[in-house]
């Protein structure tokens, strides 16, 4: 590839091995970066699984004291960020990454730089958040922190403003880098009504997340001035309003759910197809919903604040709202539905974990719904019920997703598969431990028990007690099951069976590539003439409407046989991204201790690493653009 | 285009509308201070409120900002008539409008403070010096970009034909102008009308 590389070497920092330890923290190639997520997520994955299978610990009986209600605050309010914002946002950054540029027919992103960057932040991010335990305490006012209790000083709050902030800083610009790849960087003919579901789901989730991020940033700056500057934006001694923070919070913090169930949707969409050999059922209106869900969900966030005061109109206007949304969910539902229905079903792992993703997102939905009727609601607020309610879409639903993703795409990632059959222990454990676990919730929401409180109390009864009791047990058989889950995984990278290019009769055109795919993804960029155009281009269909295989080598572009090896232009690995983010540290210790000396020595840091970063060219021996003579003379 | 710089899908260059998509999201940054502002606007515990801005001092450092949008345009157009010395005469001329800018900001905040308007006075003080402060922030970072291009532009960076590189600069510069009119109008003159 990059033969531009050979011109004269000045000495650069700048690492060329392809191997080793610098050359992944200097890598810009998307499907590395995707890698480097998917592994820091599984050990995020891990750490917040023991947060809280210590919450359940706690739990198993009325009135333990296995925790301290201190340490249990701060269980599950680690338990909580961990599993939105360190698992399910980069899990689904983690496909993002690998798979975008692939589905789409492109060599890399639009910014490979920017890319790695959004990945320092992140793992940064974690690091920093996770670091508070060693400092004083890690967050204890649940992943919500409502002021004015979280601007308190023993609430160890600040970590949590300055700690999602810096993950806030990474979603944003992978979201500006996703929405500019798919906008610019298809490949010919790949319209947007060609693109694959998940594609689209991507470029949804991309624009949630460009309109959403920017609200919570206000919102924790100014919980974090409250907190350590005394600024006075929630405290209501001197007038203000701490449903300002609700309403800021839950303005990000609506849209963040649907940005965390899109992605898995579009992975669901393309799976279903394949294991169904029939093309997605309702293309369109599975687009369309989508891009609805996107907009109403920017319009239902009140809904969380049913119990606050806000008055009988929001309420009234959020609930019908809340309501509305569930139509595009359902339209989604009813086409999933469709897609299985009469086709030539194949019960791999990857197709159950979809299928269970269906059925479990559609209790969460539905007792969504039921959330939305407001005098229920002020009956299930703050009980066990909504905490069913919210594993149901976000584990039933996201992770059931997103660890269909992973059983779909390893072959893609490692040109092995997965073992079918510790796949399936896992699905089967992975199903009936999640039922266990968070089914009973239901019941014991609705029979009065509390959420966030440290200890079960004992006047709730024994079938409150019971219910408590089935989920903890449910949290160890998830535990078995996560550890087969992990076992599959390590076993098959090493020693899985060959799967060649395309083991499942896939229809999107990743499959096109070499497996692994090479660094520069195609040799020659395909033309792309259908919706599911790698399908196209292996069957025909004959009069009755049955596939009939096209022969090998029938259909390929025409240029495929030039030497298009030399000239393929990828942008070369740099260190500056993680040298320019490393210096978030600083600035944030610095926030959170109020040191204007480490925040200074954070801000100049990242300034001369921006310098850097810009000075350095994208590739060696270019420098971006030469300069055009001719362009002069306009 | 060569090889090196690919046409895009959608014929806009890619860094371009990576800055038009990042701008989108400013928006809505500012948006949630604005509201915040409006919010809290007679929450002033006690201490000063409104009635502590200078219209004329800021009016004058407003004009300043909004001149800067001019010299930005012609820093660009000089730019991609191939004039690279007036380009970053023009650059050079806009960085020092937001410094002037900036400068009246330092000012205008110590006067307020020794008035007795500080973060932690009240809601209404802490969202003013929020929202101002922030939109300072993006003044100061434009200034470090302005200053960057132009000595990137003297190290042979940035060369001729890439005016890309300034019309970047100048989205996000024309942006934070956009956002002090609407700063300017709905925190001092608005308010005003009422007094």
């Amino acid at each position: 590839m990059a033969s531009t590389t050979a011109a004269a070497e000045t000495p650069r920092l700048r690492p060329s091995k392809p191997t080793g330890f610098l050359s992944w923290v200097a890598t810009t190639d998307h499907k590395r970066i995707g890698i480097l997520y998917f592994w820091t997520v599984l050990a995020f994955f891990f750490i917040g699984g023991v947060e809280s299978s210590l919450i359940r610990a706690q739990l198993a009986q009325a009135e333990l004291s296995v925790l301290t209600p201190e340490i249990y605050n701060q269980m599950f309010t680690m338990h909580g960020i961990t599993m939105v914002f360190l698992v399910v946002m980069p899990f689904a950054a983690a496909f993002f990454n690998y798979l975008l540029p692939l589905m789409i027919g492109a060599r890399d992103v639009a910014f490979p730089r920017l890319n790695a960057f959004s990945y320092w932040f992140y793992l940064f991010g974690g690091i920093f958040l996770y670091s508070s335990f060693f400092l004083g305490g890690a967050p204890n006012g649940s992943w919500v922190g409502y002021a004015p209790l979280s601007t308190n000083a023993v609430s160890n709050m600040a970590f949590y403003a300055v700690g999602i902030q810096i993950l806030g800083v990474s979603s944003l610009a992978s979201a500006i880098n996703f929405i500019v790849t798919i906008i610019n960087m298809r490949a010919p003919g790949m319209t947007f009504m060609r693109m694959p579901m998940f594609v689209w789901m991507t470029l949804t989730t991309s624009f949630l997340l460009l309109f959403a991020v920017p609200i919570i940033a206000v919102a924790l700056f100014m919980l974090q001035f409250d907190a350590v500057f005394n600024a006075q934006f929630f405290q209501p001694a001197s007038g203000g309003d701490p449903i300002l923070y609700q309403h800021l919070f839950w303005l990000f913090g609506h849209p963040e759910v649907y940005i965390m169930i899109l992605p898995a949707m579009g992975i669901v969409s393309e799976v279903m197809p394949t294991f169904s050999r029939k093309p997605l059922f309702g293309y369109a209106a599975m687009a369309f919903a989508g891009a609805a869900i996107g907009f109403i969900g920017f319009g239902v966030w009140a809904h969380h604040m049913f119990t606050s005061a806000i008055g009988p109109v929001p309420r009234s206007a959020f609930a019908v709202a809340t309501m509305f949304i569930a139509v595009p969910t359902g339209i989604k539902i009813f086409n999933w539905v469709f897609t299985m229905w009469g086709g030539r079903i194949r019960f791999t792992t990857a197709m159950l974990f979809s299928v269970g993703f269906v059925s479990m997102f559609t209790i969460g939905g539905l007792s969504g719904v039921m959330h939305a009727i407001v005098p229920h609601n002020a009956q299930q607020h703050d009980t066990y019920f909504v905490v069913a309610h919210f594993h149901y879409v976000l584990f039933g639903g996201a992770l059931f997703g997103l660890i269909s993703g992973v059983y779909y795409w390893f072959p893609k990632v490692t040109g092995r598969l997965m073992n079918e059959r510790l796949g399936k222990v896992h699905f089967w454990t992975w199903l009936f431990g999640f039922n266990l676990t968070f089914g009973p919730m239901h019941m014991s929401g609705l029979l009065g028990q509390p959420r966030r409180t440290a200890v079960l109390p004992g006047e709730l009864g024994a079938t409150v007690e019971l219910y408590n009791l089935l989920s903890s047990l449910g949290v160890v058989v998830l535990a078995i099951s996560a550890s087969i889950f992990l076992y599959n995984l390590i076993r098959s990278i090493r020693s899985g069976e060959a799967s060649g290019d395309d083991p499942w009769d896939a229809r999107t055109i990743e499959w096109m590539t070499a497996t692994p795919p090479k660094h520069h993804n195609f040799d020659v960029i395909p033309v792309v003439t259908s919706r599911d155009e790698f399908w196209h281009r292996k069957y025909a269909e004959s009069e009755e409407g049955i596939p009939v295989a096209v022969p090998v080598g029938a259909s390929v572009d025409e240029e495929s046989d030039a030497g298009h090896d030399e000239h393929i232009h990828m942008p070369d690995p740099s260190l500056w991204p993680a040298i320019h983010t490393l210096g978030v540290l600083p600035l944030g210790y610095g926030l959170v201790y109020a040191n204007w000396l480490l925040v200074g020595i954070g801000a100049v840091w990242m300034v001369a690493g921006m310098f850097g970063w810009i000075i350095e060219p994208l590739a060696e021996g270019d420098d971006d653009e030469p300069a055009v003579a001719g362009a002069a003379a306009h | 285009m060569t090889a090196v710089a690919p046409s895009t899908s959608m014929g806009l260059d890619s860094r371009k509308l990576g800055m038009w998509t990042f701008l989108a999201s400013e928006f809505l940054f500012f948006g949630a201070f604005v509201s915040a502002y409006l919010l809290y606007i007679d929450e002033t515990n006690g201490g000063p409120g409104i009635e502590i801005f200078d219209i004329p001092f800021t009016s004058v450092s407003s004009f300043v900002l909004l001149m800067s949008s001019l010299t930005m345009v012609l820093a660009h157009n000089s730019h991609v008539r191939g004039d690279l010395r007036r380009m970053r005469l023009w650059t050079l001329a806009t960085a020092g409008q937001g410094m002037v800018f900036l400068g009246g900001q330092v000012y205008e905040f110590t006067v307020f403070y020794r008035e007795g308007l500080d973060l932690t006075q009240s809601p209404f003080a802490s969202s003013f010096f929020f929202l101002t402060g922030f939109h300072g922030a993006h003044v100061a970072i434009g200034v470090l970009l302005l200053l960057g291009l132009y000595s990137l532009s003297l190290t042979g960076k940035v060369k001729v034909g890439q005016d890309v590189k300034t019309e970047m600069v100048g989205l996000y510069w024309h942006f934070v102008d956009i956002i002090w009119v609407i700063i300017f109008t709905v925190v001092y003159l608005i308010p005003e009308l009422r007094v």
